[in-house]
């Protein structure tokens, strides 16, 4: 904080951009990119990081789901299995999904539709990334040394007691605790502080408002999983008996002070992806938000309740049945604003214009997916339906629907509709609609499956199998095949697009925020000269199409 | 900037080109602040959070282990702390009201202060290290709870030496944990698991059977037995079991907080030199504003862990 | 969906006797009502999935965009009516589902008084079940129709008991005791899986319940308890290499496991990790069962947990002339 008084050395070009001058082109050379303190190359830096480690986790996942072709074994041993699908955890969880939307989109998006030049801290927002980069690299070091087998959670005893080494990556998540607290901080100061007069809290567009739920979940829940890892590491390098049964310690206690964090880090995954689909489905069709303060409401309602409910991730753990009864009922309270926002999306559609581009799809398939995650979460909180539920394939499967289906399908729709912003380029419309189909039926092949496995009885992070389930196990492999495709094709044209896309105009899908009112890509301060006045953020019918270009224009703002 | 600032000629020198006055820079930079110590408050309240849980759970070991705190050293260390709040609070103001000298004797002092704290740290350390007053399996069986207190009543003393004896034996046992175990493991499993049934899951075997149940087996609070406890009365003088538990909360806590004061010691630093070069005036004083305030948090924390850890009634 | 997965699965997909598409058969006195709980959830949920998709897909064909000028219509942009609305009612369902599953839990958290007590320890990788008199088994037997108290405890780390046919889970904790209670009217078997990861052999930590006809129980209980009397110690022996969970990490065929192989091993020099080198005689199988981290082969972890008060000496007996006979 201490360092934004400072004067920014070096920067070669000047408030006003030269025509055709962008972020991009602004400046050259890799060391413009390691050491900007641009939130757009931020942004993009983060990108490909989280990309990169989503390849990565995903190459877990298809060894994972290889294995499962077999009842016994089938290309791996059992302590390869457990590191396998530890890793395949801990790097989807800590490295992919919690940083993607909020460092990547967040970063790049939220200044630009603030209308202001960068994030308040905008050295912090370097120092963040960088404390991701140590934080990734640190996970790497314990991949290459001998990976974890605790599965992503690090339950004590087991951590504490296996022989392979857990203390450099929990040691790594530790410090990406860090890079999201400080990421998020600088997301409430940015919203709170370099907020125009005009635009009250309730002209913020809802990514921002999804965004600045979910800072608010990482700097209140994120020193307290500080906390638990670092004694962790205590525990397991000087045995202090904190969590070590054998010395008078509690074990149990390390899961709450686990899920004190983990569960609302779920709400940091999901708010923002969230918040993408509010901003997808007005665009594409065309049409005000419905029920623009409900959904506004509801996203700080779950990251409230989100709080409220760790205990639920517990009700066999031998807490008391009182606390699982309390820990019961609030969850259900979660439930109330997920589904408000989901009706009001579908009712957002009635009367629009409804424009099936490939966001949008991706946008229908999180309101399908979603639905099925929040619904089978219903199940699981049910006292006595969790118990016979819990640790099965049934819980795999639903928080694969909400944190894959949920959160990944909005990334990719984000990632398609901002990408013409980002860099300049269209991608071709036809490919990416098939990838997106070979998505949609890879990933409920996949996790449809399972909750049929789970609910029957097959326990998570099984080794072997019961043959029984040999057919679901193999269906699943097949759609994560299937899936595993649409992603290769995903990236091939998105990449493709970069060299041999047409140049994107200003506003190809006719948003109607603020990051659709300057040029693609946006110039170095976000906007030539000062950004246009903002009212409403879901006024479409000042968005007109332009047939000459193709591209959609603000008319501009009356009274 | 430069070309940035020809731009903007009426930016003042320390406005960041995104800000549009100072006044948003500075707001910002302390809201951002507040946050982040809110951050800090969160992290330290895990901490509490389980000092209060095994607080709650095992009185005893917190009565009793809290007896080889010093009491006088960790009350100096109260007032040198205070002492320095006052003169960070001292330096926010002769940096506002650009009294550079004033500025840098205050920022020494409260550097002095800081150092001085640690240095007290490191002398009560240094003898809990000595005396194997530490967490987990490094824990050593006390035959004395006097050294260097100023708490030896003569109550405490008596129980002490009825104590002594029992405890030398359940030192050799703690000499060689490793055989330790394996003698609890050579017990019959059936039988201790027998007798550990007949005890309701959670309150603690009586210290003497202990070492049966085994290891794994043990009820919580069971592992690592002190002697026979003493029911006569003098209370704190018994030892209860697994009195480890309480400095592996001790020393998390306070080496937390000390790894806090160190980094507020490296930002004073910084402060100072920034301050020697006349950086910080009436129109520019935000760093020295802010570590002031992370300096009172650290101070708030200290004040909260002396009462817990030392003063225990 | 669903229906279509439920039409296209084939016969073998549903081979356990029992049960539906969904759930396996329920063999516990609970089982019924957790099942009808799942179910009223279920049908609950797919009302409300396919009430939303009929409502996206109906805008979807009907407000699709035709050419490239958007053409939408003005209508409200708020309705605190349908906000209302679409709170309240899932607000009381939820409600609903809240007792109903508050119910079940205090059902299965709440053994009746005079239950029918068997210990249960788990251990890297096994399950121990140990009756009131001191018997103890591989597999929980159980008589039919009477309650059943379970109390758990763990050796090692965090294990989990479930019973999926039973609707019964709890985990099992070092260091502290848990329970579990359930009754099963039928006689019959029924899988026990650990549901909580413990490690490498995690997915083979494997029994199951037997449910006897009342009166066979006592009747099997006394032959069991006495069972290594009445037959050569050899073939006791292999049925504790099963019971005692020795089957998990040696094996018999010679090829390696978590742990050396039996086959051909008797009499053989071995050398120690430590360095040093010995016969693997009567008292070195004795000390490996009783004390096995005090001479680990070479090559392997010491990751065996001690038997020591697990075995008796005539199951001492009967486990080395076993492995005495593996050839």
């Amino acid at each position: 904080m201490t360092t934004t008084h400072v004067a920014v050395g070096s920067r070669p070009h000047s408030a006003e951009a030269q025509p055709g001058e962008n972020y991009l082109n602004c400046s050259h050379g890799l060391k413009s990119w390691l050491l900007t303190l641009d939130h757009k190359r931020i942004g993009v830096m983060y990108l490909i990081a989280t990309l990169g480690s989503f390849l990565l986790g995903g190459i877990f996942a298809l060894l994972v789901r290889t294995e499962h072709l077999t009842a016994g074994k089938t290309i791996m041993d059992a302590d390869t299995y457990n590191q396998m699908f530890t890793l395949h955890g801990a790097v989807m969880v800590f490295l992919f999904i919690i940083p993607a939307i909020p460092a990547a989109f967040g970063n790049f998006v939220l200044p630009i539709m603030l209308g202001a030049k960068d994030v308040a801290f905008p050295r912090l927002n370097l120092a963040s990334f960088y404390f991701w980069i140590a934080g990734a690299v640190l996970a790497v070091v314990s991949i290459a040394i001998n990976a974890p087998d605790t599965g992503w959670t690090f339950y004590t005893p087991y951590s504490t007691s296996t022989a392979t080494s857990v203390i450099p990556v929990v040691f790594g998540v530790f410090i990406l605790g860090f890079s999201s607290i400080f990421t998020g901080l600088n997301f409430i100061v940015t919203i709170h502080k370099l907020r125009p007069k005009e635009m009250g809290w309730f002209q913020m567009p809802l990514f921002l408002w999804g965004l600045y739920a979910t800072a608010l979940i990482q700097i209140l829940a994120t020193p307290v999983l500080a906390i638990t890892l670092l004694l962790l590491i205590l525990e397991r390098s000087l045995g202090i008996g904190i969590f070590d049964p054998a010395l008078g310690g509690d074990p149990v206690l390390f899961q709450h002070f686990f899920w004190f964090y983990s569960h609302p880090a779920v709400y940091i995954m999901i708010l923002p992806a969230m918040g993408i689909i509010s901003e997808l489905i007005t665009t594409y069709s065309h049409k005000h938000i419905f029920s623009y303060r409900f959904i506004a409401y509801s996203s700080v309602a779950i990251a409230i309740f989100g709080f409220l409910v760790w205990g639920h991730h517990m009700f066999t753990s031998g807490q008391s049945s009182l606390l699982s009864m309390i820990f019961s009922a609030i969850t259900f309270s979660v439930a109330i604003p997920s589904a408000i926002k989901v009706f009001n999306w579908v009712v957002t559609m009635y009367k629009g214009s409804i424009d099936l581009k490939t966001p949008m799809w991706y946008a229908l398939i999180f309101i399908w997916v979603f639905s099925i995650g929040g619904l089978t979460g219903i199940f699981l909180g049910t006292l006595s339906v969790d118990v016979h539920l819990h640790d099965t394939y049934f819980v795999v499967a639903h928080f694969h629907y909400v944190m894959f289906g949920g959160t990944v399908m909005a990334l990719l729709g984000g990632l398609h509709h901002w990408w013409p912003k980002m860099f300049g380029r269209m991608y071709n419309e036809r490919w990416a609609q098939v990838a997106t189909f070979l998505v949609f039926v890879g990933f409920n092949l996949t996790f449809f499956t399972q909750f049929v496995m789970g609910s029957r009885g097959m326990p998570r992070r099984y080794y072997m199998y019961p043959e029984e389930f040999t057919n679901w196990h193999v269906a699943s492999t097949w759609g994560s095949y299937i899936m595993a495709a649409g992603f290769v094709l995903t990236a091939i044209y998105l990449l493709r697009s970069l060299a041999k896309g047409p140049i994107a105009p200003m506003n190809p899908w006719g948003g109607a925020t603020l990051e659709w009112q300057t040029t693609s890509p946006p110039p170095h301060y976000n906007f030539d000269g000062d950004p246009p006045k903002t009212g409403d953020p879901y006024d479409f019918d000042r968005v007109k199409y332009d047939p000459e270009t193709g591209s959609y224009y603000h008319e501009p703002l009356r009274g | 900037m430069t070309a940035h600032s020809a731009a903007h000629a009426e930016h003042p020198p320390h406005l960041a080109h995104h800000f549009e006055t100072p006044v948003q820079q500075f707001e910002s930079g302390k809201l951002g602040m507040w946050l982040f110590l809110g951050t800090e408050l969160l992290m330290f309240g895990g901490l509490f959070c389980a000092y209060a849980i095994y607080r709650a759970n095992h009185p005893d070991i917190f009565l009793y282990a809290h007896q080889f705190l010093d009491k006088k050293l960790g009350g100096i260390n109260t007032v040198v702390l205070i002492c320095s709040s006052l003169t960070m609070a001292w330096a926010v103001r002769a940096a506002q009201l650009g009294q550079r000298a004033l500025l840098v004797l205050m920022l020494l002092l409260t550097l002095a202060c800081a150092g001085g704290f640690m240095g007290i740290k490191y002398v009560e350390y240094k003898a809990k290290f000595e005396h194997g007053l530490l967490p987990g399996t490094h824990y050593v069986a006390q035959t004395d709870h006097g050294h260097g207190g100023d708490h030896a009543a003569p109550g405490h003393e008596a129980a002490a030496g009825e104590a002594a004896a029992p405890h030398a034996a359940a030192g050799d046992a703690h000499a060689t944990p490793a055989e330790g175990d394996a003698v609890a493991h050579e017990m019959a499993a059936d039988e201790a698991a027998a007798h550990a049934l007949e005890v309701t899951p959670t309150p603690p075997v009586s210290a003497a059977d202990a070492p049966k149940i085994g290891r794994a087996a043990a009820a919580p609070g069971t592992f690592r037995p002190g002697p026979e406890p003493t029911t006569d009365g003098h209370g704190p003088a018994a030892v209860p079991a697994n009195p480890q538990i309480f400095f592996g909360i001790y020393f998390a806590m306070t080496g937390l907080h000390g790894f806090h004061v160190l980094a507020g010691m490296i930002v004073i630093t910084w402060l100072l030199v920034l301050s020697l070069r006349g950086t910080f005036g009436p129109d520019y004083f935000t760093p020295v504003d802010l570590v002031g305030l992370y300096w009172h948090i650290v101070d708030l924390i200290w004040i909260f862990l002396f009462p817990l850890l030392y003063l225990i009634h | 969906m669903i229906g279509i997965l439920q039409a296209m699965a084939p016969e073998g997909l549903l081979a356990s006797a029992g049960g539906s598409f969904w759930l396996p058969a329920a063999k516990s006195t609970f089982a019924k009502s957790t099942d009808a709980t799942f179910y009223f959830i279920y049908w609950l949920s797919v009302f409300f999935f396919v009430l939303i998709l009929v409502m996206a897909v109906w805008f979807l064909l009907k407000y699709r965009r035709k050419g490239p000028v958007p053409q939408s219509q003005p209508s409200a942009h708020h309705s605190t009516f349908l906000e209302l609305l679409w709170s309240g009612v899932p607000l009381l369902l939820v409600l609903g589902i809240f007792v109903m599953g508050f119910r079940g839990f205090m059902d299965l958290r709440t053994p009746p008084k005079g239950a029918y007590e068997v210990r249960v320890i788990g251990q890297k990788w096994n399950w121990a079940f140990q009756y009131p008199n001191g018997y103890e088994d591989s597999e929980l037997h159980v008589p039919a129709g009477e309650p059943i108290r379970l109390v758990m405890t763990s050796m090692d780390v965090l294990h989990s008991f479930y019973v999926p046919e039973f609707r019964v889970k709890m985990d099992v904790v070092p260091g502290r005791y848990t329970d579990a209670w359930f009754q099963a009217d039928d006689p019959g078997e029924s899988r026990i899986f650990c549901a909580e990861y413990c490690g490498t052999s995690h997915s083979q930590m494997l029994s199951k319940v037997i449910v006897h006809e009342k009166g066979e129980f006592d009747e099997w209980m006394k032959k069991a308890a006495d069972w290594i009397s009445e037959m050569a110690p050899e073939e006791a022996g292999a049925i504790l290499y099963d019971r005692k969970g020795c089957r998990q990490c040696h094996s018999l065929d010679g090829t390696g496991g978590v742990g050396p192989t039996f086959k051909g091993s008797f009499g053989n020099r071995r050398a120690w990790s430590d360095g040093s080198s010995g016969v693997m005689d009567e008292n070195y199988i004795r000390e490996s069962i009783l004390n096995p981290k005090a001479k680990v082969v070479a090559g392997f972890d010491p990751v065996m947990p001690t038997f020591q008060g697990r075995v008796n000496e005539k199951e001492l007996a009967a486990l080395i002339a076993y492995i005495k006979s593996l050839k």
